[in-house]
């Protein structure tokens, strides 16, 4: 009896469940079903619900120039990413492992500088890299994203290294370990996972990214929220094409989260508690 | 309260794992952990350090979607509007490429808002990302003045066919600054009346060919339907988009942005007039929609027979399909005190100061703008996709008379008759039909257009949005009082 | 020479500071600079677009400030989109995290689909809502909304602020599920099955048990969520561009307005440093909270 009254119960929660969860991954499974539609079918009324798929949009979308696009996202997220995990993990060896003096002022700061808006530094920024020639170009970019996610880098990062056990150091130290050989062998193999976690967080976070990308680039180091941008057209129907392009803009990180699921989680859930 | 510091926070963390001591050399500790936390360590290390150099390499060689081309060819780069004459361009790209293969052209495409600001900013900050744009009537003559963009006369006179006096002269003279050439015209615009005919003559209406507006609200009206909406206006606020109708909509009801003392007149009777008027209009007849409508969703919306009318750019006629291409008539811009109200617009191909590839960037604009050009865009893609409203001799094309016969005549007649200088009934101390030509327009045209943007969803009252706006343009007009 | 105790000492800490200096250094110019470089134009009176127009003002861009509304509606447009979003996503977020952590068939599926609305980028995401999803003329919603009568609702134009909540809640509520998940599934499950055997019913084990154990989750997801969610840009500039009117202009997007749309440097610049000074003030009541959080955990 309990048994059946359990499994009923458990088929009317999964049931909600999926209708849940179907309701909030319905714009994007309609979003990839727009773009696999012709451009009148994308734009009838009423919608077209049932139709035959075809991949015409999205042969038109790859016809354009899109390779340089995603290119230059790619480096820029990369690019930004190396740069954060290479000046964050030190940094955030720094604030757990051997407690520099004024810890908490250098973390604090650290965190604000995340609250900030960027948009206020927005000008200066533009008339600095006008005159340093780094306008359209993409290390501006990679310099920008690093700004912005080197401190929650570093606080990711800093929540990782609490985790080691202290003793690890203690007995890496007796073992006579230098600073750089504690680093190596102590640290980040430990670490990995938590190095991992941060990568994706900034990756995402990089990739799609829009207001510098806008305003920073034109041309050569245009990234793919512009490419996606430039499908908005003036002429005629172009939701298809805008929702094939989408799909495509959003694919990396899309498969990037899903195949990292659990790093993800543990780097979004890091400094909770623990 | 003092316990809530930093120093604890720090502590507690080694604190915490106090607790976890167990086993005292790292030989212990290794043994504990997961596999994976060790062993890929070093693989993943590596496999980083690959994707590094790979991607430096992609970045280094020849670079993402730049620089290219042969030695001794120059790149210049565009900025272009995302306008359906502009992808023809782009289409003919090879044509101009293959016969001058030392210049190579990029071009960047931008929607209208965001190639405006991305230009602008380049301009004004002299960033010299761009080598030629698209710009329009409203810039031209501000730039010239702050000297930002190149004088063309020398060059236009080193071509001898390019014949300058083609240029129609209402467009000519909207891109000059003190008789000069700052920039020539890709094409030009004025604004008519698009309507079906099949669909008002099936409620017994025929449009005159110079109506009124109070006609052209009768038969939306009674055009309207739930399925069919009697008249397509742009609601999408921004000033070159909402506020160009709107705008011809004032002037011809006699209203004005400034009087000749620049004091802001935007509470006078005319404005109310005109602004409730082309809510109402919306609100009865218009488009569901509306407060999202701009030139391409009005344009979508009657190729597929959703509305029967619409009043927008004259070029948009040449982007009509199917039963709206074959069942539009056209009219001129619907009018009220004025004999003629549709406005004046064109997009021109301009140099900016700071380009240092001037010449190639010339060479461009010379092919882009020339009678040959205006040929090859009608044998290769079709006559309906001529860039209108250039050259006076584009419409002495026969072929092009052909394809473009219905709205061609009112196009031409209506760049005529719209002047910059005079197109409202009270006299002004600014030129634009539809627009004020002053820098600060910009801003001023997009908050005003926003707050009448309002409006037209229903959240707030006329009054009070000319109220708004009045204050914001009194501020503008401030500056310009006593100069 | 033997080294002193003080150089072995002060030796000691400089390599403690070592490591921390470039990521320190870094962020320090690359946020300050900008920030010195903003309050210095902000005394200026600079429009890009007349030139010639670099002037010193003192401090009149900041009295502007004072009586224009346009930086009191942007404040209030930024607290009333972070209190939404944030309030509706987290209740949403510890819904969907308990229904996902029950005995539901398929767990992982679910949540894979769950976190998608994240991961896609933004400006593709308020593209699609406002394009295909909202559009009165061709979009779905307002055909589902037909049996109803509301098909001809102009959703963003009506409701723009509702719209952008909707739309950002609809992001971070899986943001807000995994945080809130991991949590529950660090329960003990020992503890649960004593209170079922105590006779607590299931509200009794939410109030009781779960929710002090998941408070300080939510607590992280909110903070983390609200750094974001308060410069929102993206959504607003594809959804509404900040209108109608300013109903949608958060302090970012006025920022951008007055910066790129009316060119008028020294009053964004002004706006720039009256924004992070109340950053500034805010963050710190955020982060005292935050380290609250340690402190209640290391309490247990």
């Amino acid at each position: 009896m309990a048994t059946m009254a359990r499994n009923r119960s458990r088929i009317l929660w999964s049931a909600v469940g999926w209708l849940v969860v179907f309701v909030f991954f319905f714009p994007v499974l309609w979003m990839w079903l727009e773009g696999l539609k012709t451009e009148p079918q994308a734009a009838s009324s009423p919608p077209t619900i049932f139709f035959v798929p075809t991949l015409t949009e999205f042969q038109t979308v790859l016809s354009g120039d899109f390779p340089p696009f995603f290119i230059n996202s790619a480096i820029a997220s990369i690019g930004s990413t190396l740069l954060v995990v290479v000046l964050g993990l030190p940094a955030a060896y720094a604030l757990a492992i051997r407690p520099v003096p004024k810890s908490r002022d250098v973390l604090f700061f650290f965190i604000s500088t995340r609250f900030l808006p960027f948009a206020a530094s927005l000008v200066p920024l533009y008339l600095l890299a006008r005159d340093l020639q780094l306008l359209d170009n993409i290390f501006a970019l990679i310099l920008i994203y690093t700004t912005i996610n080197l401190p929650l880098g570093v606080w990711l990062l800093r929540s990782f290294l609490l985790e080691i056990p202290h003793d690890l150091f203690e007995a890496a130290r007796v073992d006579g370990a230098g600073f750089f050989n504690e680093l190596y062998r102590v640290v980040i193999p430990l670490i990995t996972p938590g190095i991992a976690a941060t990568c994706l967080i900034c990756l995402i976070f990089s990739w799609n990214e829009f207001f510098y990308a806008v305003n920073f680039t034109s041309s050569v180091a245009a990234t793919a929220p512009i490419f996606l941008v430039s499908f908005i057209s003036g002429r005629g129907l172009f939701y298809a094409k805008l929702a094939a392009a989408a799909t495509l803009a959003s694919l990396p990180v899309l498969m990037a989260g899903w195949i990292a699921q659990k790093q993800l989680i543990r780097g979004l859930t890091m400094g909770a508690v623990k | 309260m003092s316990t809530l510091s930093f120093d604890n926070v720090v502590n507690q963390g080694l604190a915490l794992y106090e607790f976890r001591k167990g086993g005292r050399s790292m030989t212990d500790y290794k043994l504990r952990l997961p596999v994976g936390g060790l062993v890929n360590a070093r693989s993943t290390a590596m496999a980083v350090l690959g994707l590094v150099v790979a991607l430096v390499g992609a970045a280094c060689s020849g670079g993402a979607g730049g620089g290219g081309g042969t030695a001794g060819s120059t790149t210049i780069t565009m900025a272009a509007v995302d306008n359906p004459q502009m992808e023809d361009l782009a289409k003919l790209l090879p044509n101009f490429e293959s016969a001058h293969s030392n210049i190579h052209v990029n071009i960047v495409t931008l929607p209208e808002d965001q190639l405006r600001q991305q230009v602008t900013t380049d301009v004004a900050a002299k960033s010299g990302r761009f080598d030629l744009f698209t710009e329009g009537t409203y810039e031209v003559p501000i730039w010239a003045k702050n000297g930002w963009i190149v004088d063309l006369t020398p060059y236009i006179a080193k071509d001898a066919s390019y014949d300058p006096g083609d240029l129609i002269p209402g467009i000519k003279g909207a891109l000059s600054y003190k008789g000069d050439l700052y920039a020539v015209p890709f094409y030009g615009e004025s604004s008519m009346l698009m309507y079906r005919k099949d669909l008002l003559s099936a409620k017994g209406i025929t449009m005159p060919d110079h109506p009124t507006w109070d006609q052209v609200a009768a038969a939306a009206n009674a055009v309207n339907s739930s399925s069919v909406s009697g008249i397509c206006l742009r609601g999408l606020p921004g000033w070159g988009e909402q506020l160009a109708p709107l705008d011809t909509v004032v002037n011809t009801f006699g209203g004005r942005w400034f009087d000749q003392s620049w004091n802001a007149q935007l509470t006078s009777p005319a404005w109310h007039d005109a602004l409730s008027f082309y809510v109402n209009l919306l609100k009865s007849a218009g488009e569901p929609g509306a407060g999202n409508a701009g030139f391409t969703e009005c344009l979508n919306a009657y190729n597929s027979g959703k509305v029967a009318m619409w009043y927008d750019a004259t070029v948009g006629a040449s982007n009509f399909t199917g039963t709206a291409a074959t069942n539009s008539g056209y009219a001129y811009a619907p009018t009220k005190l004025t004999p003629y109200s549709g406005w004046l617009w064109s997009w021109a191909l301009g140099i900016p100061s700071t380009s240092t590839k001037k010449d190639a960037a010339w060479t461009f604009i010379d092919w882009a703008t020339s009678k040959d050009y205006i040929k090859l865009v009608g044998t290769k893609l079709g006559w309906s996709h001529v860039p209108p409203g250039t050259r006076t001799s584009t419409y002495a094309l026969s072929d092009y008379q052909a394809a473009a016969g219905g709205f061609a005549q009112v196009t031409l007649d209506s760049i005529a008759h719209a002047d910059v200088m005079h197109s409202t009934v009270d006299p002004v101390p600014y030129i634009g039909v539809q627009y004020v030509d002053i820098p600060e327009f910009q801003q001023l045209g997009d908050q005003v257009s926003q707050e009448f943007a309002k409006v037209i969803a229903g959240n707030e009252s006329v009054d009070q949005a000319l109220q708004k706006a009045n204050a914001l343009a009194a501020a503008v007009g401030k500056a310009y009082q006593g100069s | 020479m033997p080294e002193t105790a003080a150089s072995v000492a002060r030796r000691e800490a400089w390599g403690r500071r070592l490591p921390l200096l470039p990521a320190l250094i870094y962020v320090f110019v690359m946020t300050q600079i900008p920030f010195v470089l903003t309050i210095y134009y902000s005394f200026f009176n600079w429009n890009l677009l007349k030139p010639g127009s670099f002037h010193f003002t003192g401090l009149d861009n900041y009295g502007t400030l004072l009586t224009d509304e346009s930086i009191r509606t942007a404040v209030w447009n930024t607290v009333v989109l972070t209190v939404c979003v944030i309030a509706i996503s987290v209740v949403l977020g510890v819904a969907v995290a308990m229904l996902l952590n029950s005995d539901v068939i398929g767990k992982g599926l679910l949540r894979t689909l769950m976190i998608a609305p994240f991961l896609i980028m933004p400006t593709a995401a308020a593209l699609v809502w406002k394009d295909t999803l909202l559009n009165p003329l061709f979009g779905l919603l307002p055909y589902l909304l037909t049996p109803f009568g509301l098909e001809r609702v102009d959703w963003v134009n009506r409701f723009p602020m509702a719209t952008v909540v909707a739309v950002e809640v609809w992001r971070w509520t899986p943001f807000m599920m995994l945080i809130i998940l991991a949590g529950l599934q660090s329960q003990n499950p020992e503890v649960l099955e004593a209170a079922q055997v105590d006779g607590a019913n299931s509200v009794q084990t939410f109030r009781r048990i779960t929710l002090p154990l998941v408070r300080p989750f939510i607590e992280l997801g909110a903070l983390l969520g609200s750094l974001f969610v308060v410069q929102t840009y993206d959504s607003i500039y594809m959804l509404t561009y900040g209108g109608p009117g300013e109903d949608t202009t958060n302090i970012p997007f006025l920022l951008y307005l007055v910066a790129f749309q009316g060119f008028s440097i020294g009053q964004a610049s002004a706006i720039g440093v009256v924004a992070v000074v109340l950053t500034i003030i805010i963050a710190t009541f955020a982060l005292r909270t935050l380290f609250s959080i340690f402190q209640v955990e290391a309490r247990r």
